[in-house]
């Protein structure tokens, strides 16, 4: 079962969890099954016409999904998922 | 014309010289460098500490606040001796007490884009130490624009990332994140806090990454991204590709000039009045302790998280994390008057708009929060 691995800004929407495992055979349907489960989680993620939101990166093992096959790319057992988030700290 | 070492020198640089990659002539090279360090808190104290005992040459300071108390946790640079002082003084002061052969120039002011062209201008290197998006934006394009690398570092709670965006050989900052979050959806470290220890990691690892650059040495962090997790100890990388449609780097760019970018990313960067909601949706700490001794029915809501209410709280004051008020609407009544409020106004300013946006009309922002509670009404309330 494909792996996803939440970012910390995120895991206030997925009850603290930082790993989770989701069927699908697409990223697609792993996003899905992610956003279904934790269903605050997808205004985050995904805009109106069910796309990724442009500060969004989804990477698969080392590479971004845009650079592969978006939400179609297909996934295999033991496939790691990586959402990637945008963060500004460090200054203050 | 690399300058030539003094004995002096030669001594002070010892334990570079006897390194083959180094030696005395990537010496030489780091002594005609020079960095630009933007920003002087977190990140910004281990990069200068470090690249002034390296022997940079020449290191620019960027930063416009001065050194307070709650800084001294992470913001290794300065100490109690400096409190008060303005961060760029107190930082070349503890810089020059480590090399003072090395030429520290100072830029007391907020990095905009009417400025940044003029201060980043001698230097070869720029490095990202600063607190939000705008200034990110900014020291991205600028780098683009003059074709120098951007040494990236960014911190939230346990999180780092690292990564060298110089778009002559790779992607840069827009082509991994063509545009900000939303204003509110990453809380700043003063609002979600930070590891102190973890701006060291992070900084140090951005100094590396400067300094193999001026020596031309190893594989810097082009193309890739370095995640870094205090908690799992876990650093993963990932590939970074310039993205063919970047609005900056890419060969149809829309960016040719520096933009406004506290319009960009839909924040104020710089001098904003914190946790303000504006207009008549504020409330003073004053205000509040007024209406409550005259007896005032309010509903006081507490946006923050759990275990921030063993600092301080309000009493009679409902919690409801920001993070679930989307889902726990019914628990509050939209006929009830309320004051919302947060550490310093920040997040209850988010939750007055959520709010807003679900049809609630009768609320206030407490502003400043319930840090301006401690200053204005309850002195022996700590501030955090």
């Amino acid at each position: 079962m494909p792996t996803l691995k939440i970012p910390t800004p995120l895991r206030s929407y997925t009850d603290g969890q930082t790993e989770v495992s989701l069927e699908g055979n697409t990223v697609g349907e792993v996003m899905d099954g992610l956003v279904t489960r934790y269903p605050t989680l997808r205004p985050h993620l995904f805009n109106g016409e069910d796309q990724l939101r442009p500060f969004v990166n989804l990477f698969l093992n080392d590479n971004n999904i845009k650079d592969l096959q978006g939400l179609d790319t297909p996934l295999k057992d033991g496939d790691r998922l990586m959402l990637i988030p945008s963060i500004a700290g460090g200054g203050e | 014309m690399l300058p030539t070492l003094s004995n002096e020198e030669i001594l002070r640089y010892s334990r570079h010289l006897l390194i083959p990659e180094v030696g005395l002539e990537g010496q030489r090279k780091l002594l005609a460098s020079s960095v630009l360090v933007i920003g002087t808190g977190g990140l910004g104290s281990p990069v200068a500490l470090y690249l002034v005992a390296a022997g940079v040459g020449r290191i620019g300071l960027v930063d416009y606040d001065v050194v307070d108390y709650s800084n001294l946790q992470r913001q290794v640079i300065h100490g109690m001796s400096t409190l008060d002082h303005l961060k760029v003084e107190s930082a070349r002061q503890r810089m020059l007490d480590i090399n003072p052969d090395v030429q520290v120039d100072v830029y007391n002011e907020p990095f905009t884009s009417e400025n940044a062209m003029r201060i980043a201008e001698p230097y070869d290197i720029l490095i990202d130490g600063t607190d939000n998006f705008p200034t990110r934006y900014l020291t991205n394009d600028l780098c683009v624009l003059t074709g120098k690398p951007n040494v990236y570092g960014s911190i939230f709670r346990f999180d780092g990332q690292v990564s060298v965006f110089y778009a002559k050989e790779g992607p840069c900052y827009r082509c991994l994140f063509p545009e900000p979050p939303p204003p509110g959806l990453v809380p700043s470290c003063a609002e979600g806090g930070v590891l102190g220890v973890l701006p060291g990691t992070i900084g140090t690892l951005q100094a590396t990454e400067a300094l193999k650059l001026i020596l031309g040495i190893g594989d810097p962090l082009i193309g890739k991204l370095l995640l870094y997790n205090a908690l799992d100890m876990s650093f993963d990388f990932v590939n970074l590709r310039k993205n063919p449609n970047c609005k900056v780097c890419g060969p149809n760019p829309e960016v040719t000039g520096l933009i406004d970018y506290e319009a960009f990313c839909g924040v104020p960067g710089h001098d904003h009045e914190e946790g303000a909601a504006g207009g008549d949706w504020d409330i003073t700490a004053t205000e509040l302790a007024e209406r409550l001794k005259q007896g005032n029915h309010l509903r006081l809501v507490d946006v923050r998280e759990p275990h921030e209410l063993q600092i301080s709280h309000l009493d009679g004051a409902t919690l409801i994390p920001l993070g679930q008020l989307a889902g726990r609407l019914s628990e509050l009544d939209s006929a009830e008057e309320m004051v919302l409020f947060c550490k310093a106004g920040t997040r209850s300013a988010r939750a007055l708009e959520l709010l807003a946006s679900a049809g609630f009309r009768k609320m206030k922002n407490l502003k400043g929060g319930i840090n301006a509670w401690a200053r204005e009404v309850d002195p022996s309330m700590p501030i955090y």
